[in-house]
This record gives structure tokens, C-alpha cells and sequence, in this order.
């Protein structure tokens, strides 16, 4: 059985595509069949953030409108032979989405693609909802700040009326939160949401967290999901969500202040 | 054995909310072919539902309804007929007749109570009719911001939180068994005995019978954080502590 699974926030720069990125070439990496779609038209970025935007021919809209098949669309990784990206169009806007292109899409999709994973765009207008749309589970980025979480919760509020299984009367979508750019120190000294207030706040349960780290801005321009850097903890983290997504058991790491070195700590800064 | 303790049947009160099923053609054939295209949406629904036919709505020149035909038409729907409401006498003639209760009370003109009050002072249905006409919506999900929950001509009860940026509101009263973070509104027709309970007093506004009240996050100090309830005095709206 595919499953659908959109990556969505409600706010901007949260990191939705980043966390697309890495979550579908985490569950590559694992031996499943993946595709990533880009439902952000007019603002493509995950083609960058894989490192496949050269090789862009035709994207989602045109295989909506029937100019152009899906296999001729979707571009293979060149790491992983079993993880696909289907870009969005940059030429175009979000009204080219119709619910029923969409759906066929995914249909077909999910004849050959264990996981879809849908990277929803910022807001919550005609793009957002599409991608949210035909959804099976769905991880919830938030940054742990105020505007954020209350975003995340007017999205939580949007899946749980307007998805097609809340249409459809079928069981809801399996919500997973995932704090990203989280800074122990800056939750510490209180500038910063602790999980447990993000937690609270929100009422759904913990997939991920994934630590602010220079690693994931090196990784975007360089067009290498994080996900593949073992040495950087987001790296890491990121393998971690996607294990546990998986079912495995996997204590949080990265919660806590980073360790002082040696020397730091003899010296104190 | 029996004592004198073991009982076969014990009668209690008990009240239930009812689908109401208001009649606006005494057309039996027609009141089924509309029943069939209502009831396809809501199959499981209202699959042996007990209802009450309300026939306020008929007016004298719809003609007579067959009640015993009705009621069978209801039966073939998979709904369980248990009364009429709002009858006339000789409907509620045929009521019996036909086996089915005549219940009194709820949204009745106030012309139409006094006059059976005059008639027989001790009526102890319109306790029965008044469950009929106030049903509860209770919400078990999380109300999250954006969302809006309004329980109509009744109460409203939340088994989760109702987070910022979100409004719960009822005719009647609000109970928010969980943080009540964002927005409640009880009373909105006007009822100004209408109150508002929470486990724990998070909220930006409280407002019963119109009459509204803004919260700051630093008040009021005292109650932030701890079950309350809001009720009103007068126009001025007061929250207190529970227990």
C-alpha cells in the first residue's frame, strides 16, 4: 500500500522543502520508492534543494494538463536510483491545479511509488490545499516560535476538516510534528519554545527534531539533502525522523545544549 | 426468591435528544420521496433512529395526513417513529390511535402553553419536550485557530483544547473540559444565564449574552492557569475561580 504524505506548515521558511528533501531521500536511503512533488508553482525550490534543477524539462502542470506524460516529468536522483522528483512549474500559477488533475496524478503514482511525500507551499490557499488534499499522514513543520505553532495549528485545523478523508468520512490523517531550527541554548535562555510548550500547544505527537545547524544552509546550496550528511547532527536527526516514521524506536536526541569541548570548557566561552 | 428489594421494573426520568423531523406537506408520497434523497447522504447515521414529527409547519389546507401511513413509510426508512409534536387535537387523535406519543412543550407559541397550562395545571411532559428541542454538541478533537463551533439552541460541550485564534459559541452554555486558549461565546441569543466553564483560564475573550470581556496575557493574574467559570452580573461579566 502507497502512502501520501504531505510536508505542509501554513508559514514560510519554517522548512518545508528542506524537510521534504530530506525525508524523501531518507526513505530512499532505506530502500523504498519514493517521490517528491513540488506543489509550490510559481516559486519552484525543491528542484534546487535536490540538485536536479538543470535537468528540469516538464514539471507537474504540464502532466496535469496532458502535455507531457509522467514518466517524461519525473526526474530520477542521481544518488538513489529509487527516489523521483516531479517539479512544479515556475511559468505558471496555482490555479492550473484542479482537484481532479491532482488526483489522477497521485493515482498513478501510487501504482509504482511506495511514498509520496507532497511539499506543500506557505499559506493556505489553492496550492496548499492540493497538496494537502489527498493526504495520508502528514508532518507538521513549526519553528518553535509563537507564530509559527499557530499556524501549524490552523493547518492541523484545515486537514482535519478539508482533506479528502475528512470529505470521504475515512479515519483522519496521522499528524506527526517536526520542529526544525531548534536551539537548546536559545530555548534555555527563553528566547525560543521548548518542545514541551510546542507540544502542549499543539496536542499531536513528536516525530523529529531537527537542530538549527550552518550544515542545512551549506546542504541546500550545494543541492545535497542534509539528510546524507552523517557528520552534521541534522544529518542525523533527520535519519532519526525518518526511522521512526518508519516504526523503529529512537530516543530524541539533540534536545539538550551541545556539549562544550575540552578546551571550551576550561576556558570557559 | 423475591424480597421486598428485587424489583421487575423501576421508572426513572431520563432525558434524551431526539432528530426532530418537521413536516412541511401532509403528501405522504411526496414526504418519501424527499426522505429518500435526505436519508441517502446520512445512511448509517440515522440507520433506526428514533424521531419525532413535528407539524407545526402543516398549515390547513395541505390537507389531512394519513399518521398510521406515515409512520409506516418512517419504518421502511429504517427510522423508529416514537411521537408527534405541535399536532392538532384531532391529530393527536390519530397520534394515539396509530401508537405513537404526543409529546408537548419545547418552541410551542406561548398562546398555545397557556391555554393547556389552563387546562391541566400539573403537564409534566414539557420536561420531556425541552431535552427535545436543547440537544448538547459535544466535540472531542482539539478546536484549533480558524476553526468556529457553534452549538445551535443548546450547549456546547470541548473534551480538548480550544487554541488561540479559535471560537467555540453555544445558545446555552460552554464547557471546555481542557485549556480554553481562544475565543467563547455562550449565550449568544441573549440567554444571560448562560455560563462559561473551563479547566483551565487561558483565554482572549469571554462573552455571554453580548456582553464581552478582552484578556491581556498577564490578567487576570489571579485565575491564569486554573479552572474557572464566567458568568454574568447585571452587564458586568465576572470570572471566578471553580471549587
Amino acid at each position: 500500500m502507497s502512502k501520501v504524505i504531505v510536508v505542509t506548515s501554513g508559514k514560510g521558511g519554517v522548512g518545508k522543502t528542506t524537510t521534504s528533501a530530506s525525508f524523501s531521500t531518507g526513505l530512499a536511503m532505506r530502500g523504498h520508492k519514493t517521490v517528491v512533488i513540488d506543489f509550490d508553482v510559481g516559486l519552484r525550490n525543491l528542484d534546487l534543494i535536490m540538485g536536479c534543477e538543470r535537468r528540469v524539462v516538464y514539471d507537474f502542470v504540464n502532466v496535469i494538463n496532458g502535455e507531457a506524460t509522467l514518466k517524461q516529468a519525473l526526474i530520477r536522483d542521481k544518488a538513489y536510483d529509487n527516489l523521483y522528483i516531479l517539479p512544479a512549474s515556475q511559468t505558471r500559477d496555482k490555479d492550473a491545479f484542479s482537484k481532479e488533475g491532482v488526483g489522477k496524478v497521485i493515482d498513478e503514482l501510487k501504482e509504482s511509488f511506495d511514498f509520496i511525500v507532497c511539499d506543500s507551499p506557505a499559506g493556505i490557499e489553492r496550492g496548499a490545499l492540493m497538496a494537502l488534499y489527498f493526504a495520508d499522514e502528514a508532518l507538521i513543520v513549526t519553528n518553535p516560535e509563537v507564530s509559527s505553532v499557530r499556524d501549524s495549528d490552523r493547518i492541523l485545523g484545515i486537514l482535519s476538516a478539508k482533506s479528502k478523508r475528512a470529505e470521504d468520512g475515512l479515519d483522519p490523517i496521522k499528524e506527526h510534528l517536526v520542529v526544525t531550527r531548534y536551539s537548546p541554548s536559545r530555548v534555555e535562555s527563553g528566547e525560543m519554545l521548548s518542545i514541551d510548550d510546542i507540544q502542549e500547544l499543539l496536542g499531536i505527537k513528536l516525530l523529529g527534531i531537527i537542530p538549527e545547524s550552518p550544515a542545512v544552509l551549506q546542504a541546500s546550496n550545494s543541492g545535497v539533502p542534509v539528510v546524507r550528511d552523517d557528520d552534521s547532527n541534522s544529518g542525523q536527526a533527520y535519519q532519526d525522523l525518518v526511522a521512526r516514521f518508519l516504526g523503529e524506536e529512537r530516543p530524541m536526541r539533540f534536545m539538550g545544549p551541545e556539549k562544550k569541548g575540552f578546551l571550551q570548557r576550561l576556558f570557559g566561552t | 426468591m423475591t424480597s421486598d428489594t428485587h424489583r421487575a421494573v423501576e421508572i426513572k426520568g431520563s432525558m434524551f435528544t431526539l432528530p426532530v423531523l418537521r413536516l412541511y406537506s401532509a403528501d405522504v408520497q411526496e414526504i418519501g420521496e424527499t426522505l429518500s434523497q435526505q436519508l441517502a447522504k446520512h445512511l448509517a447515521f440515522f440507520e433506526n433512529a428514533p424521531v419525532v414529527v413535528d407539524l407545526e409547519h402543516l398549515r390547513d389546507d395541505d390537507g389531512v395526513l394519513e399518521l398510521s401511513t406515515l409512520a409506516t413509510l418512517l419504518r421502511c426508512h429504517q427510522l423508529v417513529p416514537v411521537g408527534i409534536r405541535h399536532g392538532t387535537e384531532m391529530q393527536n387523535a390519530a397520534a394515539i390511535a396509530a401508537g405513537l406519543a404526543v409529546l408537548k412543550g419545547g418552541a410551542v407559541p406561548t398562546a398555545v402553553t397557556k391555554k393547556q397550562t389552563e387546562e391541566s395545571p400539573r403537564v409534566e411532559a414539557p420536561v420531556l419536550a425541552q431535552a427535545v428541542t436543547r440537544p448538547t454538541r459535544v466535540v472531542r478533537q482539539p478546536v484549533r485557530s480558524g476553526q468556529q463551533i457553534y452549538a445551535q439552541g443548546g450547549d456546547l460541550i470541548v473534551m480538548a483544547q480550544v487554541n488561540a485564534g479559535a471560537e467555540v459559541i453555544a445558545d446555552g452554555n460552554i464547557h471546555i473540559y481542557a485549556p480554553l486558549r481562544g475565543r467563547a461565546m455562550a449565550g449568544v441569543l441573549g440567554d444571560e444565564s448562560a455560563r462559561i466553564f473551563t479547566q483551565s483560564m487561558e483565554a482572549e475573550l469571554l462573552a455571554i449574552a453580548g456582553n464581552y470581556q478582552v484578556y491581556e496575557a498577564s490578567q487576570p493574574a489571579t485565575l491564569r492557569g486554573k479552572p474557572v467559570q464566567a458568568y454574568l452580573e447585571g452587564t458586568q461579566l465576572l470570572v471566578a475561580p471553580l471549587l
